[in-house]
């Protein structure tokens, strides 16, 4: 480079600044995308599990002539909870509000926060699955031993279609990374 | 510093004995350490993608040799997932990538008329990266719980899940990105500030050209991919929660963030390969490229629209319509400029004075072949068709029609091309022409048939396979260790050559016209253009 001028080097200079900016900038645009997808998400209703369904059912009249048959289903995802529901198995009226209880246990001697994840059987039917009220809008902590009754309360879409007969709503409880203290 | 250079062509004979005359860097290994010189990065960069191309390809013999049969025989499912993923990486980090910085760190200054590079120690730096990167890719096989299975694209939750060995991996991918973004840097710098008097952006050889825009692409898009490994990092390790469910992320995050860098590295690769047919075809009949200015700005919207068109490597995730009907149609958009290139290869062969040397003959097999993974890919664009093929043999006989006859054979097109003047030897034409015509057989009974186990529904990835899909896969088995065994012969005809060569002509191939060839003498000095020629 002993021909290159003073000049040259100050240009090149410049012009490594500029390309190394727009490299930590796109370093940052990588983690610009994760409020972006958010965002994106939210306005679209992709993947909206843990917000409130609003009942804006174009008709709130119980199909009395209608029985679907709901079944609960619990989990745990490497969490040392114990996580059942009350009734396994409710019939109810599409358009009719019904609540059931969960029970959940902590068999930790320390407090653990999990976060429960819905899931639909069969998938379709999730979207004439209104959850007004549900323990996994909120993450639970529980203390040591605890255990704790926790309600969810829905209502079925009477759109729903009519060879649906039977949905299942299945719950999975994950232990929230980074609330648990690691030991030393 | 001995070497006159003669800047006016005709330099054979010149005055200038290039042994051991400019004594002021180490010898031996040292030299080689700390050496700043272009032309010895370059040829570090080639002979290091060429070692991990070896590694990578005894990866796939691995692969190829557990798909013979059905059932398992060889390797352990967990040991065939982290063949898989690292003959990914390796690959494309390692083999691919390297390979053409190392024509980018030859050719760009001899071509444009420059002493070097525009950060020589920068460069010394970007290269010496890349071994670390290697071994800490390599010894993720030994720590506990082996190497990481997660496949190249490390998708979460996989890659949150895994043991020790992703760890180092997402290291390795960090010193990779950093070694492509200062590489990406010194060739975006030497391109604008140091070309010659005279020298004009269109007036720039292709292959310099689609370098510069390849660069910007890197220096764009390789950050984004450092920081989708660091969300995963930080995922695994402290706390966070980017693509962790259980903390309200989402995994399919990760796709999207992965797929804004992935489908620019596509072109990544596939747009210096452009580079070098551009060079060789017009060289080998006689003729100018055919619609230079309309090459230039074909490359150009391939690389922006490479940027718009990420999720069409996720049609399944659960896109909208109207997202996958966006994705599908733009990226059938890119299939234009694709074509003006190749209708613009084919027009500068038309009634040119063709020969058929051996690196034309790769040229043409990359123009055959890259042409028929783009028709694949076209296919693979469809909404509709993509769902029954994702994830499926037919991807992956695509994407190897584009980065093996396409990238590769138009590496070995470059090489062959440009032996001559790096070495002032020639290599063996007959030995040459063999290389070409196995790798191209042994290429297509690899993976043609496997666009017909794609079609009937083989998945990818798995150790294990039905039963109807047994002859298929014996084929493509048989055909790939034919093609390992092949490459083995370009690295005896490359010793042979450097060892006990023909003497290379000044100007080897006729149709040749660019700096290298009408400036320099053959084989090129250790120092070239200290003054700068003046071009017309």
């Amino acid at each position: 480079m002993s021909s290159a001028s003073a000049s040259v080097i100050d240009a090149n200079r410049q012009l490594l600044k500029k390309l190394l900016l727009v490299a930590v900038m796109m370093f940052g645009v990588g983690y610009a995308m994760v409020p972006f997808y958010e965002q994106m998400c939210r306005i679209a209703g992709i993947r909206d599990v843990f917000r409130s369904d609003q009942p804006a059912l174009s008709n709130t009249q119980i199909d009395l002539k209608r029985n679907v048959s709901i079944e609960f289903d619990s989990n745990t995802q490497r969490l040392a909870w114990t996580f059942r529901p009350l009734d396994r198995h409710v019939e109810v009226h599409p358009g009719a509000v019904t609540q059931v209880m969960y029970e959940v246990r902590n068999t930790l001697d320390r407090p653990v926060t999990g976060q429960a994840v819905p899931s639909y059987g069969p998938q379709r039917a999730g979207q004439y699955f209104k959850k007004l009220e549900c323990f996994c809008f909120q993450q639970q902590t529980l203390g040591p031993h605890e255990t704790r009754l926790m309600p969810v309360v829905f209502v079925i879409d009477p759109q729903l279609p009519e060879d649906l007969g039977t949905i299942t709503l299945s719950y999975t409880f994950f232990e929230v990374a980074g609330t648990q203290k690691r030991p030393g | 510093m001995s070497a006159v250079i003669d800047n006016h062509g005709h330099a054979h004979g010149g005055a200038h004995d290039d042994h051991g005359d400019h004594g002021h860097h180490p010898s031996g290994l040292m030299r080689w350490v700390t050496t700043t010189n272009h032309k010895d990065i370059g040829t570090m960069y080639l002979w290091f993608s060429f070692a991990m191309f070896l590694v990578g390809g005894v990866m796939a013999m691995v692969i190829r040799a557990e798909l013979f049969q059905p059932g398992m025989q060889i390797v352990s499912p967990e040991f065939f997932n982290s063949m898989t993923t690292y003959h990914g990486l390796i690959m494309v980090f390692g083999a691919i990538m390297p390979a053409f910085v190392g024509f980018a760190n030859w050719q760009i200054p001899l071509m444009i008329g420059a002493p070097d590079m525009a950060f020589p120690r920068m460069n010394n730096w970007s290269f010496w990266l890349l071994p670390p990167a290697a071994i800490l890719l390599v010894s993720s096989f030994l720590v506990p719980g082996g190497g990481a299975g997660v496949g190249w694209t490390m998708y979460a939750p996989l890659t949150t899940q895994m043991g020790p060995g992703m760890d180092l991996t997402i290291f390795a991918v960090h010193l990779l990105g950093m070694s492509s973004i200062m590489g990406s840097i010194n060739i975006i710098t030497t391109i604008l500030n140091l070309r010659a008097p005279g020298m004009t952006l269109m007036k720039m050889p292709l292959f310099v050209w689609t370098w510069l825009i390849t660069a910007y692409l890197l220096v764009a898009s390789m950050p984004v991919l450092a920081g989708a490994v660091t969300m995963t990092l930080t995922d695994r390790h402290f706390g966070t929660s980017f693509f962790n469910a259980a903390g309200g992320g989402d995994p399919v995050l990760y796709q999207h963030i992965f797929w804004f860098f992935g489908h620019p590295e596509v072109y990544i690769i596939a747009i210096p390969a452009f580079g070098v047919i551009s060079q060789v075809i017009p060289a080998f009949s006689r003729k100018p490229l055919f619609g230079y200015a309309s090459m230039v700005y074909a490359t150009s919207s391939i690389a922006i629209l490479s940027f718009m068109v990420w999720a069409h490597h996720m049609y399944v995730v659960g896109m909208p319509v109207a997202g996958q009907l966006y994705f599908m149609y733009a990226t059938m958009l890119i299939a234009v400029p694709t074509g003006v290139k190749v209708f613009n290869w084919v027009a500068t062969m038309w009634k040119g004075s063709l020969s058929f040397e051996t690196p034309m003959l790769f040229a043409l097999g990359f123009l055959f072949l890259f042409t028929l993974g783009g028709f694949t890919g076209l296919v693979l664009s469809l909404t509709s068709v993509d769902v029954q093929l994702q994830d499926t043999y037919y991807v992956v006989a695509h994407f190897h029609y584009v980065m093996v006859a396409g990238a590769l054979f138009s590496a070995f097109a470059g090489v062959y091309f440009w032996f001559p003047k790096w070495t002032g030897k020639m290599y063996d034409e007959t030995l040459g022409k063999i290389h070409f015509w196995l790798s191209l057989i042994f290429f297509n009974i690899t993976f043609f048939v496997q666009h017909f186990l794609g079609l009937a529904g083989m998945p990818r990835r798995i150790p294990d396979y039905n039963l109807q899909f047994v002859e298929f896969n014996q084929i493509s088995s048989i055909g790939a260790f034919g093609f390992g065994l092949s490459q083995l012969l370009f690295l005896y005809i490359i010793i042979k050559a450097i060892k006990s060569g023909e003497k290379a002509p000044q100007l080897p191939w006729d149709g040749a016209d660019t700096l290298e060839w009408t400036h320099l003498p053959t084989p090129a000095p250790y120092h070239t253009f200290e003054n700068p020629p003046f071009v017309k």
